[in-house]
């Protein structure tokens, strides 16, 4: 049953016409109480608007499926939490990648040192004498790493240069 | 439709010239401005070229991976934000203008890029886009802050992910409803497309950009390989990977956009069959897609005057249209995918896993692009004894952040299309061809030879010697000579900008200050040549004088 301003209508009260194969119809609705007269459209309007819910279910209907021309249906808004998702997610990211950069800063800057004091204990040592280190234009053949020297292919392949004894 | 061009392209352009990168990389053991000076104290430009390219391709290829970013950090959330139009103000309907574009549309264009109705009208620079720009040049410089050696392993991870990633989609690409109609659309050739230089023009310069020559990067890497490493095999190994990872990754992109096209098309119908029921109230499913042409002639025949109304309404869906609007450029490329995307079950896995994938394809990218400007950077002498590692690297990474936010403004999208389209394009043609006349006829071909079989103990078979020779320096002169009798025939040249009150693109001609821009990007990297050749020249007359 349907309350349309004060007055309660029963299905009896709904009049249909112009039923067509779309299953489209158009409707009034009389009020029984005073004598037949059709209710006002606006009325009509108004109380679909309120019920379109208890409409809709009752034929197991969405609002894209049952609609009625002229009433526009109000659309749900999309849920917003407060601070947006992305930036939550950036800022996870961000923060892993900043740790990383300095992580790998701090690590460069050490082993920096490292390679200075290594060489001037070194050099301190020579000086004093007691312990020989080979050393090829400045560098002392153990830290020669082969991986990280260039290989001048001019003198390493020209082996037959030189006659073989 | 595209293969035949792009094969050909592969055998007689990338191959030949990848091995012959390769081994000037390896042999002369130094980044490409070092090695082009020992080829020839005149081709000293070559490099000096190739890094400003490299520069000019650092400079906005970030921006992708910022955009890939935002809409990684997009896709945690249900649903999509690309798959509904947000509401209008009174909560009546969406959005007005997305109601005339689709979602995914309006997320690329209003919410991704905010992008102005035209060039000239910048406005500001987006702080989100910024903050995304921000982060990948974090992440390229965590990638290159200890050298090429740290990058070697980064390349692991960003080289076989990827890999993991597309097989996931080729098994869902291809169950998708609609996936056999992309895959027809691309194994099919069009043979008014092969008549058109266009075509071509674009095959060389996809097997150029993807094997990345002519950027210098592959000379830079190739010097910190051992001198007798077998650059032939690795050259025939390298651009056969290459190409049977595009076949595949079109394979799965095709089957994406197959099943996109057919989802737009059944709406497309679906939305016409409704139109039809309503205005003439005729009996649910009494329309079906198959009848649709037949009750649209009885239709007209009978209500004639009804009919004629509707009709502007009535849009001609058409499945090749669908398919013919998904080809190419860079928004493109999210705008399909996402709306494909938003399709699917499970939106957000699949959504996370392509952008991951997209971030892994882009960062490899950028991490051989740096690579190619540092390599001479950390050369020259003078810059490394002062500086070390990680201050170069971070100050190219800062300055090209500083550039590229250029591209985070409204107006940003118009100037990526134009970085886009000609600050590599015909610069890396004349770099490759200048690179292969160089090494044969100037250096010598014997002499080359002969390089070769100190390196790998194998002189290059004949096949090698004829493509570097003759067919791939015809071949890129055939290429320019398409290319600028196009530019002049079509006269000024134009840009497709975004109307927000039609909902879609139209077309617009540059500014004059914009094709001064483009003259200068083509004209920098292109004028080092000449130029590098003339100081040589008046630095060697100075000194005999």
């Amino acid at each position: 049953m349907l309350i349309i301003g004060l007055t309660i209508c029963r299905i009896s009260d709904v009049l249909l016409c112009n039923v067509t194969d779309r299953v489209s119809f158009w409707f009034v609705v009389t009020d029984s109480s005073q004598n037949m007269t059709t209710v006002p459209g606006s009325v009509v309007e108004a109380a679909i608007r309120m019920n379109r819910n208890r409409i809709n279910s009752a034929f197991l209907l969405s609002d894209k499926t049952l609609q009625f021309l002229k009433i526009t249906s109000t659309l749900s808004p999309p849920v917003e939490p407060s601070t947006p998702v992305w930036l939550i997610v950036f800022g996870v990211v961000l923060c892993l990648i900043v740790a990383g950069i300095v992580f790998l800063v701090v690590a460069g800057i050490q082993q920096r040192k490292k390679k200075n004091k290594e060489s001037t204990e070194r050099e301190n040592l020579e000086e004093k004498g007691e312990v020989t280190v080979t050393v090829e234009n400045g560098i002392p053949c153990e830290a020669l790493d082969l991986k990280a020297g260039h290989i001048n292919g001019v003198f390493a392949a020209d082996d037959e240069r030189f006659t073989s004894l | 439709g595209f293969l035949i061009p792009y094969f050909i392209m592969l055998i007689a352009e990338g191959m030949p010239l990848l091995y012959l990168e390769l081994a000037v990389g390896q042999r002369m053991r130094r980044g490409s401005i070092g090695a082009w000076k020992i080829i020839s104290p005149y081709l000293c430009g070559v490099g000096v070229a190739s890094v400003i390219v490299s520069f000019f391709l650092s400079m906005y290829y970030n921006v992708i991976n910022a955009w890939a970013f935002w809409y990684l950090f997009h896709s945690f959330q249900d649903p999509l934000p690309w798959a509904t139009c947000p509401l209008n103000s009174n909560r009546t309907g969406y959005e007005d203008e997305c109601e005339k574009t689709s979602s995914t549309q309006y997320f690329w264009y209003r919410q991704t890029l905010n992008i102005s109705p035209s060039l000239e009208a910048s406005g500001n620079v987006q702080w989100e886009q910024a903050l995304c720009l921000t982060l990948a040049w974090l992440v390229v410089y965590l990638c290159i802050l200890r050298g090429t050696e740290s990058t070697g392993k980064v390349v692991y991870v960003t080289a076989s992910l990827p890999y993991c990633v597309l097989i996931i989609y080729l098994i869902r690409g291809l169950t998708l409803h609609g996936a056999v109609n992309g895959l027809v659309y691309m194994f099919t050739p069009k043979l008014e497309q092969l008549s058109n230089p266009k075509t071509w023009i674009s095959a060389a310069t996809q097997i150029f950009f993807s094997l990345g020559l002519g950027f210098g990067s592959l000379i830079a890497f190739a010097s910190y390989n051992e001198p007798t490493n077998n650059c032939e095999r690795h050259a025939i190994i390298v651009s056969l990977i290459n190409s049977t990872t595009s076949i595949f990754a079109s394979i799965v992109t095709f089957s994406i956009y197959g099943f996109k096209a057919t989802f737009n098309y059944e709406s497309c119908i679906n939305k016409v069959i409704l139109l039809l029921l309503n205005a003439f109230d005729l009996e649910e499913g009494s329309l079906t897609a198959d009848n649709l042409n037949e009750m649209k002639d009885y239709l007209m025949a009978t209500h004639p005057q009804e009919y004629a109304q509707l009709s502007p309404q009535l849009k001609n869906c058409s499945l090749e249209a669908e398919l013919d609007t998904a080809v190419q450029g860079t928004g493109l490329a999210f705008i399909v995918y996402s709306e494909a995307i938003k399709n699917m079950e499970v939106p957000q896995l699949y959504s996370v896993l392509y952008f991951v994938m997209l971030l892994m394809l882009g960062i490899g990218s950028m991490l051989g692009n740096t690579a190619a400007i540092l390599t001479p950077l950390t050369d020259s002498r003078v810059i490394a004894t002062r500086f070390p590692k990680e201050v170069i690297s971070g100050v190219v990474c800062f300055i090209n952040c500083v550039i590229g936010l250029i591209f985070t403004m409204e107006a940003g999208n118009y100037w990526f299309d134009i970085f886009n389209d000609y600050a590599a394009t015909l610069s890396l043609l004349l770099i490759v061809l200048v690179e292969t006349i160089a090494v044969c006829y100037i250096y010598g071909i014997r002499r080359f030879e002969k390089d070769l079989y100190t390196m790998i103990g194998r002189k290059p078979n004949w096949y090698w010697k004829i493509m570097w020779a003759f067919a791939s320096p015809l071949l890129i002169i055939s290429l320019f000579i398409f290319y600028l009798t196009d530019y002049i025939l079509t006269g000024t040249l134009q840009y497709q900008a975004w109307d927000a009150t039609q909902g879609q693109l139209v077309t617009k001609d540059y500014p004059s200050y914009a094709l001064a821009v483009i003259g200068l990007l083509v004209a920098a990297s292109t004028m080092c040549i000449p130029l590098g050749a003339l100081v040589t020249f008046i630095r060697k007359r100075l000194k005999r004088e």
